[in-house]
């Protein structure tokens, strides 16, 4: 996984509370067997105003000029700015490797979906939650200034405002280590072999069912 | 001392160890897989060429892309084909169990696990699915997870998680007349919201929940992630062991005498403490359809579609609007006006046999109403399936107009050929009434199977207890 440690990108707001996964990656692009290739379907009921099939040529789709993610100012974005409850339904990675893919590296909400949460910090994604009312300002601002940028620290946990203004987030401290060491986390679950191994031998003498073999 | 919640006593007999920030190391009893997330956790293995910690632990089944139609012609969609021939190809090369597309025993991965008593009491159950929580239903701690961490536990037997806090719902009083395990789930959803149980492990108690079924249960489990909880569960009682007794992977003779005395304690203590509790009253509860493009955007039967415009909160406000243009519905419409073209009884929530039973039991010596499109039953397992023709109940739909399918998820999420076309309106007894979810532009109202089959015959949706 990629080291997450800074970033200043160009922010895209994209005003919708409960923002789900199938809307993030419609469901015909979950057929893939791969990890990458999901960025050009990003949001793509949203963002064409065709029907999207897994191996169209994305570039000549005609596209919803209405979409946020459309509109020239926001090219290059790699900020999402959202509503609460962002990442709600579905438990599939491919909305987080669809954001990624497309550029994204940081999601800005007051809330996120549990699984979607967690499925960033697997992929060096920083979902930061912060206060509605921040985000409220943060929309105001970013819809008036064009190319409003802001700038992520995520070793001193701080958001900067183009004016200077800095705002500080919360973020767990597993997470942010995994993000800012780009951790292999099987890598560091299998230092405690043994210490999985002797949890099963204790398991199985108290409750030896759970042990019997699925065959 | 305090006394300990379910969610507490499931948490704490599986940590292997905790970190000073309470990051804990959890050991995973059963994994279940299915062929979407998980292609990509196999291919991680091989590139850093670990294999499976426990391959034993596992039961996979491709149920996502899987046609409902005649099978005999395998799958026509090239890349759903391969994705279920990878599915196929890593549980042979891992050694993991697979119920594949021709075993009778194949189905949605959320109905086969209990079916098969692969999912018992006590156990944590992960699958790279949100719907896991169904398992949750027998008291065991489950949840659904990311393709990431499904590879995690492939590797490791093992998950890194943080302990969600207790909510606990209760329900309590007896459900009216024509009032399913469905209508109390999306009754709670609407209470609560869709981000309510966001942050928690939800434990459904109450009379109310005592009296339903395992099916209902299930049911109610399933929809815990629709109220934003990754996990949902029901303490164990002997409906629980009546449903267990006897299922292929579920303990046998002493053994299983001795789980069942350790079942009995999975339940909440009397004086344990909860971080939050919502109360419902049943008898309040009558059947729901949702009318948006969120769960939590439901009301009863018998009643009308709400106007934004009372809507105090400007986001909230704004989503209801968008949800009606999505839906072209106008507020203040009543329910039963709305005309459902097709209708779709089937997925994890609604496809066992009592809710076949409870569909057919409405459809029985009626027909489809001629304006609705197509109405399909797609049974959750091959042996829901057979059961259900045993009992006739095929004979009964196939009379009334409606299709008889082969199992899988099908219009749920429609990746297979099962969807709705743009516009189209359709009564389903899935979880999900996201934009598109069952087809670009389809328009999906979440009811109980009751519920689906009394729209079928009336061509709108309607009371069941007027039939
Ligand atoms: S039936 Fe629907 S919700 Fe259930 S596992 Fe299949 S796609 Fe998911």
């Amino acid at each position: 996984m990629e080291k997450f440690e800074t970033l200043s990108a160009i922010v895209v707001p994209l005003d919708r509370h409960n923002v789900d996964t199938d809307a993030i990656i419609p469901k015909q692009f979950l057929k893939s067997i791969h990890r990458s290739g999901f960025g050009p379907n990003l949001f793509d009921e949203w963002r064409y105003l065709d029907r999207g099939e897994p191996g169209m040529d994305n570039s000549s789709r005609p596209l919803n000029p209405d979409f946020v993610l459309n509109q020239p100012r926001y090219k290059g974005a790699g900020i999402l700015l959202a509503r609460e409850n962002f990442g709600c339904g579905s438990s599939r990675e491919h909305a987080v490797w669809a954001l990624l893919d497309a550029g994204f590296r940081v999601v800005i909400a007051p809330s996120f979906a549990d699984i979607f949460h967690n499925n960033c910090f697997k992929n060096g994604v920083l979902p930061i939650s912060i206060d509605t009312g921040i985000v409220d300002d943060l929309f105001r601002a970013v819809e008036e200034t064009p190319g409003y940028r802001l700038s992520v620290d995520l070793e001193r946990q701080i958001i900067e405002k183009p004016d200077g203004e800095l705002t500080r987030f919360d973020i767990d401290g597993f997470h942010r280590q995994c993000l800012l060491e780009g951790l292999d986390d099987i890598g560091m679950t299998l230092k405690h072999r043994e210490a999985i191994r002797r949890y099963e031998e204790r398991r199985r003498k108290d409750a030896p069912w759970l042990f019997n073999k699925i065959d | 001392m305090v006394g300990k919640t379910l969610y507490d006593k499931l948490w704490d007999a599986h940590v292997v160890r905790v970190d000073n920030d309470g990051t804990a190391l959890l050991y995973i009893d059963r994994h279940l897989v299915h062929e979407v997330t998980s292609p990509q956790a196999f291919e991680g293995l091989r590139l850093a060429s670990r294999k499976p910690w426990r391959p034993h632990a596992i039961l996979a089944v491709p149920d996502h892309n899987v046609p409902t139609v005649s099978r005999s012609e395998g799958i026509d969609d090239p890349i759903s084909r391969l994705q279920v021939e990878t599915l196929g190809s890593n549980c042979t090369e891992f050694g993991i169990t697979e119920f594949s597309m021709g075993d009778p025993r194949q189905g949605i991965v959320h109905v086969i696990g209990p079916e098969q008593g692969a999912t018992l009491p006590g156990m944590t159950v992960v699958c790279g699915d949100s719907h896991t929580s169904t398992h949750g239903a027998f008291g065991a701690l489950a949840f659904g997870i990311g393709t990431s961490e499904v590879e995690h536990v492939l590797a490791t037997q093992c998950l890194i998680q943080k302990k969600s806090g207790n909510l606990q719902i209760r329900v309590e009083g007896k459900a009216g007349p024509g009032v399913s395990a469905k209508d109390i789930a999306l009754a709670i959803i609407g209470h609560i919201g869709t981000a309510g149980g966001t942050g928690y492990a939800i434990e459904f108690a109450g009379s109310a929940i005592r009296s339903l079924s395992m099916e209902g249960r299930m049911t109610l489990c399933n929809m815990a992630i629709e109220a934003g909880a990754r996990a949902g569960m029901i303490a164990v009682d002997e409906v629980t062991l009546d449903y267990l007794a006897g299922r292929p992977y579920a303990p046998k003779g002493d053994e299983w005498l001795k789980a069942a005395s350790v079942w009995a304690d999975l339940k909440s203590d009397d004086d344990a403490r909860f971080d939050k509790v919502v109360s419902l009253d049943a008898t309040d509860i009558s059947p729901q359809v949702t009318w948006g493009t969120s769960p939590e955007m439901v009301v009863s039967v018998d009643s009308r579609i709400p106007d934004p415009e009372n809507e105090p909160d400007p986001v909230k406000r704004e989503g209801m609007k968008r949800a009606l243009v999505y839906m072209a519905l106008e507020p203040g419409t009543p329910i039963t006006e709305i005309r459902p073209d097709r209708v779709f009884i089937g997925s994890c929530t609604n496809a066992r046999i009592e809710d076949l039973r409870e569909a057919a039991q409405i459809a029985q010596g009626r027909k489809l109403n001629e304006s609705i499109k197509q109405a399909i039953v797609v049974p959750g397992s091959g042996l829901v399936k057979r059961q259900a023709e045993d009992e006739g109940l095929d004979k009964i739909f196939l009379d009334a107009g409606f299709e008889w399918r082969e199992p899988g998820c099908s219009m749920c999420l429609a990746m297979n050929a099962d969807r709705l076309e743009p516009g189209e309106r359709c009564a389903s007894t899935s979880n999900r009434n996201f934009e598109g979810r069952q087809g670009q532009g389809g328009r999906t109202h979440l009811v109980s199977p009751a519920t689906a089959a009394a729209a079928a015959v009336a061509g709108h949706f309607v009371d069941v207890n007027e039939f």
